[in-house]
């Protein structure tokens, strides 16, 4: 046994070691010599040695080789293993999910009262700015999700819809004066539209090409809303959008006002309250027409489509008009979020759909788990939120961004609610979840 | 005049198919009979499934006509149809050589899938599904009792809630059929369905296959290698090589053909006897 572990320590030890040599060779260029523009000598260049960073890089790569050596990659129970049982698996978290929903759903109406009851109406306002930001994000998600979840069609430009329903509120309302609950319904139309612009010569495309063109379709209608100056104001973007009114009576102060009214003390927070409620709703119509369509035959057709195309047309589908419907749909919730961002906002400019944004929204979807609604809730409220609540780490939160994204995606590479729930079964009862192993991600 | 020349539900007239140089399909012209079973044969590459695609509209031919004549007496030109329509219109069904199931749903789901366009008709293109009006959801009955048929007659109703690539393949295969039949079809076309099944799958299936043939209306081409189906089962076989015909009739007829014998084992005669009792001729 002592002899074993003597050879163990001392393999380690030479293994470490040589990592070490590397590590020397490399950094002494590296780190340990730097040229610099020495002001002394008149602007020549100079070299400047730095001998003890480069001790400490070695030490380090020496250390941690030997560490990970005798705790890791020789050690006859690897610790990650030990860790690797500590994280929760997916059967701890089957009872959870069935109370998931209700759960989530009560804290989401109470949300409003819990904060002001805890900070007061000044205090709550930054809390529930945040959740309102979680609910557009999650809207969105669920948006996304039919057409890369359900539907399986890899959207790379999703933003593109967003701004196409915040930009047709803002410009309804610029030019015509349409107030936002004329132009709600309006810009989810008008974002359909488009979507069904896009499609029809794209839907042709599969798996990387669809990602590619839509990425661009995303870029181009940001390039146009930038340089089509005297339409859209370009980069200055469009200022003074008008707020949204409880069905006609604004949330001003005095007579004829929201507080006035209802015979309550005026404060801003309550159109802040109002405008929660308002994303609230619209992202619980979003969930609900989309599980709504799940059980229905184009729902099932989508989730076919993303097992397997050419089944689905030896069956009699029209597999295009079935990806357009996806592609219409998804668009249309991305606008009517658009169109709720602008009234929010009350100022858009095209900074605000960026490339980063559908990346974001395609990342809460792919961490929460394809087709899952529950999962995209929970991926959304610890990216946004959590993004949100790092703000005072500055930098170092793309780092603990990046870090739990590689933690997710070795823990449960299918997002975190990997298993579908089948849309009809024969017994009548809720089914079995289906494993992630056995559904398909879709071609394109 | 045989029996399938008189009331053919598909008539294939000279059918060609070019891949750039390659003639897959030259020229070929055959009948498949109303309610008959026709099996297509022919050795590795002679171009039975290109056949196939050419008349499910996978692909277009580069020559020829394609019929379906529908028991209502509409007809159908399906080499000028896109694929979709061929099923849903002109109601001929197909299964694939390797199995092509919605694996990450339930055999329920597969067979609602397969009866979508009706469903779609009853949903109101989903406006009227999504508020869940009673025309809908009795249509969805329906549809499930349909389902729920097709899983008895193909024994799977015991795992109707289970994913589908959770199925032993012979079950698939099976599953596969009773999917196309929910799309009610009147020409079923299989693509080798006792591929890699055992010798008591294989009577199961030839069971099956006469039984839909017997009760459902349903005319059924297919193709197979499997001449214990084939002998056993077919009115009708048609012998393809090198994308040509060779022989066409009865199964005895076939059987007996020498060309057929020189297609398939390509030897001197003497020797032809052995290897016949090898295969089962």
């Amino acid at each position: 046994m002592s002899v074993k572990s003597d050879n163990f320590f001392m393999d380690s030890v030479k293994d470490a070691a040589a990592g070490g040599l590397i590590a020397l060779a490399l950094f002494a260029v590296l780190i340990g010599m730097k040229a610099e523009v020495a002001s002394g000598l008149g602007g020549q260049l100079g070299i400047v040695y730095r001998w003890g960073a480069v001790a400490v890089a070695v030490a380090i790569v020496f250390g941690g080789r030997l560490l990970l050596n005798l705790f890791v990659w020789k050690a006859d129970t690897p610790v990650t293993q030990t860790a690797g049982s500590l994280l929760p698996n997916l059967q701890s978290f089957a009872p959870l999910g069935k109370y998931a929903m209700p759960i989530f759903l009560v804290l989401a109406v109470v949300l409003p009262f819990l904060l002001m009851s805890a900070y007061g109406a000044r205090g709550s306002r930054q809390y529930l700015d945040l959740a309102i930001l979680v609910t557009t994000y999650v809207m969105l998600g669920w948006g996304l999700n039919i057409v890369v979840g359900l539907a399986g069609l890899l959207d790379l430009g999703y933003v593109a819809f967003y701004a196409v329903g915040a930009y047709s509120y803002a410009l309804l309302a610029e030019y015509f004066g349409f107030s936002f609950w004329i132009c709600l319904p309006l810009a989810g139309i008008l974002a359909a539209f488009w979507g069904i612009i896009l499609g029809f010569p794209v839907l042709r495309l599969r798996g990387d090409y669809l990602a590619i063109v839509t990425l661009a379709f995303g870029e181009i209608i940001r390039v146009v809303l930038l340089n089509w100056y005297e339409f859209t104001g370009g980069p200055d973007g469009i200022s003074g959008i008008p707020r949204p009114s409880f069905f006609g009576i604004e949330f001003t102060r005095g007579e004829g006002g929201f507080a006035d009214t209802f015979g309550l003390e005026f404060s801003s927070i309550h159109r802040i309250i109002f405008l929660y409620y308002l994303i609230l709703l619209m992202a619980l119509i979003t969930n609900f027409v989309t599980m709504r369509l799940r059980k229905l035959p184009v729902g099932r057709a989508w989730e076919a489509l993303r097992e397997d195309e050419i089944a689905c047309r030896s069956l009699g589908i029209n597999t295009t008009n079935t990806k357009l419907t996806a592609f219409a749909l998804g668009a249309m919730f991305g606008g009517f979020a658009g169109s709720f961002f602008a009234t929010r906002q009350g100022f858009i400019s095209p900074e605000s759909f960026t490339f980063i944004e559908s990346a974001v929204i395609l990342a809460i979807v792919v961490l929460g788990g394809l087709g899952s609604q529950i999962g995209v809730v929970i991926a959304a409220i610890v990216m946004i939120g959590g993004f949100e609540f790092f703000r005072g780490l500055e930098e170092y939160r793309m780092l603990v961004f990046g870090l739990l994204m590689v933690i997710i995606m070795v823990w449960k590479p299918r997002g975190l609610i990997s298993t579908r729930n089948p849309s009809i079964t024969l017994s009548g009862k809720k089914g079995k979840g289906i494993s992630s192993d056995l559904v398909q991600e879709g071609h394109g | 005049m045989s029996s399938w020349d008189n009331n053919p539900v598909l008539t294939i007239e000279h059918l060609t198919m070019r891949f750039g140089g390659l003639v897959a399909v030259d020229n070929l012209s055959f009948n498949v009979g109303r309610g008959d079973i026709t099996a297509l044969i022919g050795p590795n590459g002679a171009g039975k499934t290109t056949v196939f695609n050419c008349v499910t509209g996978f692909y277009k031919p580069t020559e020829g006509r394609v019929v379906m004549n529908r028991s209502n007496g509409e007809h159908y030109l399906l080499e000028r149809m896109p694929d979709f329509q061929i099923s849903a219109r002109a109601k001929v069904a197909r299964t694939f050589q390797n199995i092509r199931l919605f694996g990450g749903m339930t055999l329920l789901e597969n067979l609602m899938v397969a009866q979508h366009n009706p469903l779609m008709l009853a949903s109101g293109y989903s406006v009227a599904g999504i508020f869940g009006l009673s025309s809908f959801r009795s249509a969805e009955r329906e549809a499930v009792e349909k389902a729920r048929y097709w899983l008895e007659k193909t024994a799977l109703i015991d795992r109707a809630d289970a994913p589908a690539a959770d199925l032993p393949y012979g079950d698939q295969r099976r599953l596969e059929i009773a999917r196309a039949m929910c799309s009610g079809p009147e020409l079923l076309c299989l693509d080798e369905p006792a591929a890699g099944l055992n010798p008591k799958e294989s009577a199961e299936l030839n069971a099956l296959l006469q039984y839909i043939r017997k009760e459902h209306d349903t005319s059924i081409l297919l193709i197979e290698h499997d001449m214990s189906v084939v002998m056993e089962i077919s009115d009708h076989v048609v012998v393809l090589d090198y994308g040509e015909k060779i022989s066409d009739g009865t199964a005895p007829e076939v059987k007996d053909d020498p060309k057929v014998i020189a297609a398939y084992l390509g030897v001197p005669d003497e020797e032809v006897d052995a290897v016949e009792e090898e295969v089962g001729l």
